[in-house]
């Protein structure tokens, strides 16, 4: 049991008492009367939160003791956690308004429990609806779930069902809707515009949209009849008997929307069923705008086509669309003055977009746009960037944003790091050749024995198969039949075709300390590796990193994977000066992707530091940095990339094991030996 | 140069039965219009199409013995043309598959043509065009192609490593054909026929097919193929639930991303 003393000297020092003059013994009285494990719960997690802000952890702790009496721990755990996620990514001020509403939270427990967060399944539901629809479909949060036919949009947190398995399918359910939306000609009618006949055209467009869910769901049942049926399971209506007449009517293979419109009419006299659990939303106005949208892309692609394929201007603008028959598969190609244009790649997912809202391209649609008809900006602009959608990071004016390991939550602090790639800026000065001259045995050897690895095609003789005959064996073993011996198998020579297919990216320490000698031996055995390098033929990168606090991580292109070995290089590796501080787990998660973009069987990343990691004034000293680092390692193991550290610090030997695994590593105890080391220690890395 | 003594040579078989191979469209005039012209055939299509059922079909069709040829990356000329072999102490040489079937008037079939290495293209160069001759550099032999033999080779234009692309050189002095995967009638037919599956079965397996095929690009590098679906069939013949079928077959077969893979596994139970 901890007594009150002992508590009141913990919560003192976390909480900074000393300089907030705040009093805590109140708190640490109603902790002193709980049970030991409550009290070690709470003191852990406050220890804990007190790294991220004294404020968080003085609200925890002060809420704490009464809550552990009446709400379940891990229910606690996924509370505070949140508020953290709130401060990663919004600030104190959004932390503490959750720790303020716990009761909220309590009450909304369900949807932390049993929702399904939209962030979560993106991937999955995106390949879905792509996979149903054939279309390049992008996904976004909206209030409640339609789509314009470019965009599918959902709620950003599903949980109308109990558990999270329902609500799984209730995602999926919604998208299947919003795809059937287009697929069974919903949105065509959409297009077409009949609301302009109803005099509550609000009302109008609730029934129509209800009538119109009674056919799609029969439509679903008949295409995808596996997800129907859990559909039914989640939702089993019962519909008032004109309903249930209508529902039967729509029901029918031959029912098109034009049926739901017929009925309109008449459904409007009676009262509407409630809407169904996964029924979606219809927005007329957003697919006309979409559709108005695609044709002024069009139209302007086609003008662009016709303007660089015309010499004379103000010739026919007006475009055909043949479909191109060869050998079994058909393919769309535009026809202008009778001379056939073979589309571009944007143009042909226009048309078929355009093809699947409307079963064909309206003539006027093909028709290039004059000029001045519409304002290409205006339109392109518009036209959001697919690849924002897909990727899990967004880039944000040339930063991007990377995640970071916080071992006392033991979770992913996400987009905590803002990175930046940045040129180092050339110094041209004899730096280079002053190193090669000084070096120059050195160089000779290095360079020997670089070439001495470069693994090039020999023949390889005495096989025991091959595309020769490997004449001296045969003389040799007809000579040993002739003597009486056994003959050798080993008759044959064989082409051995080399294949040494590496890449390895340097990651050199720009921080600080790295001043001085550090930084010009550094800049040494960069110039040597480079030398050694170019002889053995590898492909190589180099890249410097720094970084002050996560709103600042930098990394520093030196040398890039794709660039020759050459003056521009050599400036940027003599320009290579001591930066800030060493957070490092930004650096290694950016390599392994850049190294995952280079084809290679093999891919080596090679981190030079002078010591451990560390950062401004943010706790990445000590046990967070090395955790993280740590982290970052193992996920680019996991990428297949096999890390090796370089390190001029005599302490490494105690967190090095941990970070690198055994035999990862190396440490130099002197930076003037590290340019004659760096090229030996790479050779036995490869050979 | 004397030839030596021996030289071995392998016999190209016969296909016996007719193999199943169902037409999509004027492949089968077209190959027998090259046939009876001595031309070359290039077949282009995604895998599991049924490039290597139709040339086995046209063999047995045309009543012609088949070699096939299954190219990788480290086939060289020597393996299609042949080698010296020593056999008690004597030099004998072996005819390669490609020579067996050119002294036999057989069909030769280099499946996958672009796998192999480039210095292999040169030997069937002379031979793809109106010469029809093959050199065997180390015996000093040219060996004349008769009339009955033909060459057909393969390619999978999807890949998108420049390496895997066929030289103009070599590609122009081919009678090109394009296969894809058949309409979706006739895949379920061939479906049904080769697992025994029902027809509602095999409808829904097609439109599975259809929806990867969509991925294409998408996170899946090619869609489901015909013998993914056939092989599906089997599994679902063999007793197997839909959905397992769909995964062991399909799924797995198409991807190890495990977000694409549970998004394709949600297809195919969003269907059965």
């Amino acid at each position: 049991m901890n007594d009150f003393e002992t508590i009141l000297r913990q919560l003192e020092r976390w909480l900074e008492v000393e300089f907030s003059m705040k009093d805590v013994s109140g708190i640490a009285r109603d902790i002193a009367v709980l049970p030991k494990k409550d009290q070690d719960f709470i003191l852990v997690w406050t220890q804990r939160l007190s790294a991220a802000h004294v404020q968080i952890a003085t609200l925890f702790a002060s809420q704490a003791p009464d809550l552990t009496r009446r709400i379940d721990r891990r229910l606690i755990e996924a509370w505070v956690m949140q508020s953290l996620d709130a401060h990663d990514c919004n600030g104190l001020q959004a932390a503490v308004n959750i720790l303020r509403e716990v009761d909220r939270f309590v009450e909304l427990r369900h949807e932390h429990t049993a929702g399904i967060v939209l962030d979560d399944v993106r991937g999955i539901l995106l390949t879905f609806a792509r996979g149903l629809s054939g279309r390049h479909l992008l996904l976004d949060v909206s209030e409640d779930a339609w789509t314009d036919g470019e965009t599918l949009y959902l709620p950003a947190i599903v949980a109308r069902m109990e558990n999270a398995e329902d609500n799984f399918i209730l995602c999926k359910a919604l998208v299947a809707m919003l795809w059937a939306q287009g697929h069974f000609g919903t949105m065509r009618v959409l297009f077409e515009g009949f609301l302009a006949d109803y005099p509550d055209q609000d009302r109008a467009l609730l029934y129509f949209n209800r009538l119109e869910t009674l056919r799609l769901q029969a439509c679903i049942a008949r295409e995808l009849p596996g997800l129907f049926r859990e559909m039914k399971r989640l939702a089993d209506e019962k519909l008032p008997t004109i309903w249930q007449v209508y529902a039967e009517f729509l029901s029918s293979a031959s029912a098109s929307s034009h049926d739901s419109l017929a009925l309109l009419h008449e459904s409007l006299q009676s009262e509407m069923p409630p809407p169904v659990c996964y029924q979606c939303a219809l927005r007329p106005d957003a697919v006309v705008a979409r559709m108005d949208r695609e044709k002024a892309l069009l139209r302007i692609k086609l003008s662009e086509l016709a303007e660089s394929l015309q010499q004379q201007p103000d010739k026919s603008r007006q475009f055909e669309l043949k479909e191109n028959q060869t050998g079994g598969t058909s393919e769309m190609e535009l026809v202008l003055d009778d001379m056939p244009v073979a589309p571009p790649d944007n143009v042909k997912q226009l048309l078929s977009s355009i093809m699947l809202d409307f079963g064909e391209i309206p003539p006027e649609y093909l028709v290039a746009a004059g000029p001045g008809e519409y304002d290409p900006d205006l339109y392109r602009a518009t036209h959001k960037d697919p690849d924002q959608v897909w990727q899990g990071t967004y880039h944000e004016e040339g930063a991007t944003l990377y995640p970071e390991w916080d071992f006392g939550r033991a979770s992913y602090r996400k987009n905590w790091c803002v990175m930046r790639e940045k040129d180092v800026p050339f110094v041209h000065d004899d730096f280079a050749d002053q190193t090669l001259a000084r070096y120059a045995p050195l160089v000779r050897q290095i360079k020997r024995t670089f070439e001495g690895m470069r693994d090039e095609d020999r023949l390889l003789k005495r096989q025991s198969q091959g595309e020769h005959i490997d004449l001296d064996a045969l003389v040799e073993a007809l000579s040993d039949i002739q003597g009486g011996s056994e003959m050798s198998e080993l008759l044959y020579a064989r082409l051995y075709r080399a294949e040494r297919n590496i890449a390895v990216a340097f990651l050199v320490d720009m921080s600080g300390s790295t001043k001085g000698w550090v930084n010009d031996a550094e800049r040494e055995a960069l110039v040597l590796m480079s030398e050694a390098l170019e002889a053995l033929g590898d492909r190589y990168a180099i890249y410097g990193f720094s970084g002050m606090t996560r709103k600042k991580c930098e990394l520093f292109r030196i040398k890039r994977f794709d660039e020759p070995y050459g003056n521009a290089v050599k400036a940027r590796i003599s320009g290579i000066r001591p930066q800030d501080y060493t957070r490092m787990g930004f650096a290694i998660r950016h390599m392994t992707r850049l190294l995952q973009e280079t084809d290679a069987k093999t891919r080596i990343l090679i981190t030079i530091t002078d010591g451990r990691p560390e950062d401004y004034n943010d706790n990445y000293r000590g046990e967070y940095g090395i955790a993280d680092t740590r982290q970052a390692l193992i996920e680019a193991r996991r990428a297949g990339i096999h890390p090796f550290g370089i390190t001029i610090d005599r302490q490494g030997r105690d967190y090095l094991p941990r970070l690198y695994g055994p035999a990862h590593y190396v440490v130099i105890d002197e930076a003037r030996t590290l340019p004659i080391k760096v090229a030996e220690i790479y050779r036995r890395l490869t050979v | 140069m004397t030839a030596p003594d021996k030289l071995l040579t392998l016999t190209p078989q016969h296909i016996a039965e007719e193999p199943y191979y169902q037409a999509t469209s004027g492949e089968v005039a077209l190959f027998e219009a090259a046939y009876k012209h001595r031309l070359p055939m290039l077949l282009k299509g995604p895998t599991g199409c049924g490039k290597t059922r139709f040339v086995e079909y046209m063999a047995w069709r045309l009543k012609r013995p088949l070699v096939t040829v299954a190219c990788h990356d480290d086939l060289t000329s020597s393996d299609l043309v042949g080698r010296y072999l020593i056999i008690g102490g004597q030099t004998v040489w072996m005819d390669g598959p490609l020579v067996a079937a050119v002294r036999s008037g057989a069909i030769c079939y280099l499946d996958e043509i672009v796998e192999a290495r480039k210095d292999t293209m040169v030997v069937i160069h002379p031979l793809a065009d109106d010469r029809r001759i093959l050199t065997i550099e180390k015996r000093g032999e040219v060996v004349h192609a008769p009339d009955d033999f033909m060459l057909v080779v393969s390619y999978n234009p999807g890949y998108q490593s420049v390496l895997k692309e066929l030289k103009q050189s070599t590609r122009q002095r081919f009678v090109a054909c394009e296969f894809d995967y058949p309409d979706a009638n006739t895949e379920a037919g061939i479906v049904m026929r080769e697992s025994g599956v029902p027809i509602e079965i095999a409808t829904n397996l097609v439109k599975f097919a259809a929806m990867t095929r969509n991925l294409k690009g998408n996170g899946l590098e090619e869609g489901a193929s015909t013998r993914l679906l056939v092989h599906a069939g089997q599994l679902i013949s063999a007793g197997l639930t839909p959905a397992a079928a769909c995964q062991s077959a399909i799924g797995e077969a198409l991807t190890d991303d495990a977000d694409t893979l549970a998004a394709v596994l949600e297809l195919s139970s969003s269907l059965f």
